[in-house]
């Protein structure tokens, strides 16, 4: 037999049936449900008379439109308090367990699936949110779809698809202090273009990869999405198997073993083909800051902001100008003389506890500069919440004058309360510079929760390799 | 789903690469637990210069005059020309359902996101890939008052007002779908026998795949 991709091995282990065409019906292990993207499916369930395929693959959690603030007066605002109350009436009609706002487990979608065990190596993850790419550092296949293919799956737990070309990004090297797993995705958007990985399923392997924490391994596969690619993944290792054992949802005992037995063997064989392969060097690699409103409009913190005179394809060019122009800047500024109005330290990609650990260990014994107004901290999960209160990260985030928040989506897409002004200027560690992403008008620039942490104590970006 | 019917359109171009759907349908109204009513709120950023929230009378809000979709002469447009990588970032499908609601049946464009590209499909839109000359080309004729096309499914092909057919590729089972406006939940169930059949010896190979949650 030829050698196999771990894509091919993921895919071949879940296809129910194949069509002469290659559409594929593709078993799902796994459906995360949210309250954004699940009512309309929900109501056609109903409309059409239809249950559940298999109600335990689902698992359900109220997170873009909850508030990080006095969870205890629930939700203000109207239309959000319907859509969160719809999926917990949904959850009970259906039978689907959910994490409501109050449970301690509650948490952004992406963060309860692994910290719950309820994302497992060897599985079909979806979920109606871009960002279930997330899944794949635990050699999961795992996307994104739309509220139609939710239905689907609640309905048939299957999807149609058919299969995607593959794409191996190798980080070899390694990473100097200071250099995080979000730097090295947004070098791998930077080179590969936000529609780079369009049609393709990414692995991400080498050094870096394999030196990775679980956490950053999450950060890496969440902004598969941002390069195109609806699924990016890591092979299993010893960290995959340490992360998941214990978890609430993970097999124990024989299972276990025989689990783990299977798991070894999702990598991809020393022999096997893709489609396309992109190497990056990390040795060279700085910390990174998007300047515009894609995220790959990327540079390094020491340089400057791109010129679009400089750039040769009309469509490119425009797409530049029209950037430098929402986000108020001239060409040729240095990145450390960006002055921010906030920052945001949260989202599915950077809220875990390690990047709050990160972010901690560059402001002990600092204040907040004067000129940033609000500095939020949202950890992903009420877990979370708890682990760093126990190893006392939240007094140096309240010393320095941060905001300590209740776990939610937050800032990172501006459904709830906290959002930018318009023209506000934020330091995030969320995962989109879109315009109008972090509220009408704001304007973002993506780093790591270090380098988040530092804007906030100097009010613009700084080399935190410099800093200690 | 509607079926999809040769039809032919006026054209409506949105020059700028990356269009997202935070752009398509911002974040405010994704709080509707509602499959409808969204076609107002289509480009809002874009189209309004006051910021717009759900429940608002969207009719008396102040327009943008400068943006392609509040000209005179693309009102009634259903076919939407767009630059490369249309539909990226979120998968919300509120993105197709705003399009359709709006009068979008049609959106031409070099490369399209994939979870917005399989979003359309499902709600009876037709995204076509066409290569980014010829995209070129329509901009620039698309600059005629007026401007149609007239699209064919079942041929996949596109006339221009001047008489030049281009073909167009479109994966067979999603045009047999859009042709006949089926529910693919009642294709897929005509296989339950082959899903129960899967699920019955993966429980054998991976029984920790099907375990309650704790």
């Amino acid at each position: 037999m030829s050698a196999k991709t771990l894509y091919d091995k993921l895919w071949q282990q879940h296809v129910v049936r194949e069509s002469e065409d290659g559409t594929c019906l593709l078993y799902i292990d796994r459906h995360l449900v949210h309250e954004v993207t699940s009512p309309q499916a929900f109501e056609g369930m109903r409309l059409a008379g239809r249950s559940l395929w298999r109600g335990n693959a689902n698992l359900a959690v109220p997170d873009h439109n909850v508030p990080t603030i006095d969870r205890d007066k629930g939700i203000v605002d109207p239309v959000s308090r319907l859509q969160v109350e719809t999926l917990d009436r949904n959850c009970v009609d259906f039978g689907i367990q959910e994490f409501a706002m109050n449970d301690p487990r509650q948490g952004i979608v992406h963060v309860i699936g692994p910290e719950q065990g309820a994302t497992l190596p060897g599985m079909t993850v979806v979920c109606g949110d871009s960002h279930t790419s997330t899944h794949g550092a635990f050699a999961a296949l795992a996307f994104g779809i739309g509220t139609s293919e939710v239905e689907h799956v609640m309905a048939t737990q299957c999807l149609l698809q058919k299969k995607s070309r593959s794409m191996l990004v190798r980080v070899d090297g390694r990473l100097q202090q200071g250099v995080s797993a979000k730097d090295v995705v947004l070098a791998i958007i930077c080179r590969i273009g936000t529609a780079g990985g369009t049609g393709y399923t990414l692995e991400f392997a080498g050094d870096v990869m394999q030196a990775l924490s679980m956490e950053g391994r999450m950060t890496v596969c969440n902004m598969t999405i941002e390069a195109g690619a609806r699924a990016g993944m890591v092979a299993v290792d010893d960290a995959t198997l340490e992360y998941v054992q214990g978890r609430p949802f993970a097999p124990r005992g024989e299972l276990w073993d025989r689990a783990v037995n299977v798991w070894l063997g999702l990598h991809s064989d020393d022999d096997a083909v893709f489609d396309a392969t992109v190497e990056i060097d990390a040795n060279m690699l700085e910390p990174q800051v998007t300047w515009g409103t894609s995220p790959e409009m990327v540079v390094a913190v020491g340089d400057v902001v791109p010129d679009p005179a400089q750039e040769p394809d009309a469509t490119r060019r425009n797409g530049m100008e029209q950037a430098l122009r929402y986000m108020d800047l001239q060409p040729g500024t240095a990145i450390s003389d960006i002055v921010l109005d906030k920052v945001f330290i949260g989202s599915c990609t950077n809220s875990r506890i390690e990047d709050l650990r990160q972010a901690a260990a560059i402001i002990k014994g600092r204040k907040v500069a004067g000129n940033i107004r609000q500095v939020l901290v949202v950890p992903g999960s009420g877990l979370i919440k708890r682990q760093a209160e126990a190893e006392g990260i939240d007094k140096v985030f309240k010393q320095a004058g941060f905001e300590w928040r209740e776990p939610g989506c937050s800032m990172c897409l501006a459904m709830n309360a906290d959002r930018l002004q318009p023209g506000e200027r934020c330091a995030s560690t969320s995962n989109r510079s879109f315009e109008g992403r972090q509220g009408q008008g704001g304007r973002t620039h993506l780093v790591s929760p270090a380098m988040a942490a530092a804007a906030a104590i100097a009010g613009h970006f700084v080399d935190i390799r410099e800093l200690n | 789903m509607e079926k999809f019917e040769k039809f032919k359109g006026l054209v409506l171009p949105l020059d700028r690469p990356n269009v997202d759907t935070d752009a398509i349908i911002p974040k405010q109204y994704l709080k509707s637990i509602k499959r409808s009513g969204f076609g107002p709120n289509l480009f809002d950023d874009w189209r309004y210069l006051d910021p717009g929230e759900p429940g608002m009378d969207h009719s008396k809000r102040r327009i943008n005059p400068n943006f392609v979709l509040n000209r005179e002469r693309y009102q009634g447009a259903q076919i939407f020309l767009a630059r490369e990588n249309f539909g990226c970032g979120s998968s919300r499908e509120h993105a197709p359902w705003a399009l359709l609601d709006y009068g979008f049946r049609v959106i031409i464009a070099p490369s399209f996101a994939d979870i917005f590209f399989n979003n359309c499909f499902k709600n009876g839109i037709l995204p076509i890939v066409l290569n980014a000359g010829v995209v070129d080309k329509l901009f620039q004729e698309a600059e005629q008052p007026g401007y149609s096309l007239a699209i064919d499914l079942p041929e996949q092909t596109i006339t221009t007002p001047g008489g030049e057919v281009m073909t167009f590729d479109v994966d067979d089972f999603r045009k047999h779908c859009l042709l006949h406006g089926l529910d693919d939940i009642d294709l897929t169930l005509q296989y339950r026998d082959e899903i129960e059949a899967y699920e019955k010896n993966r429980k054998k190979q991976a029984p920790w795949l099907f375990g309650n949650p704790v």
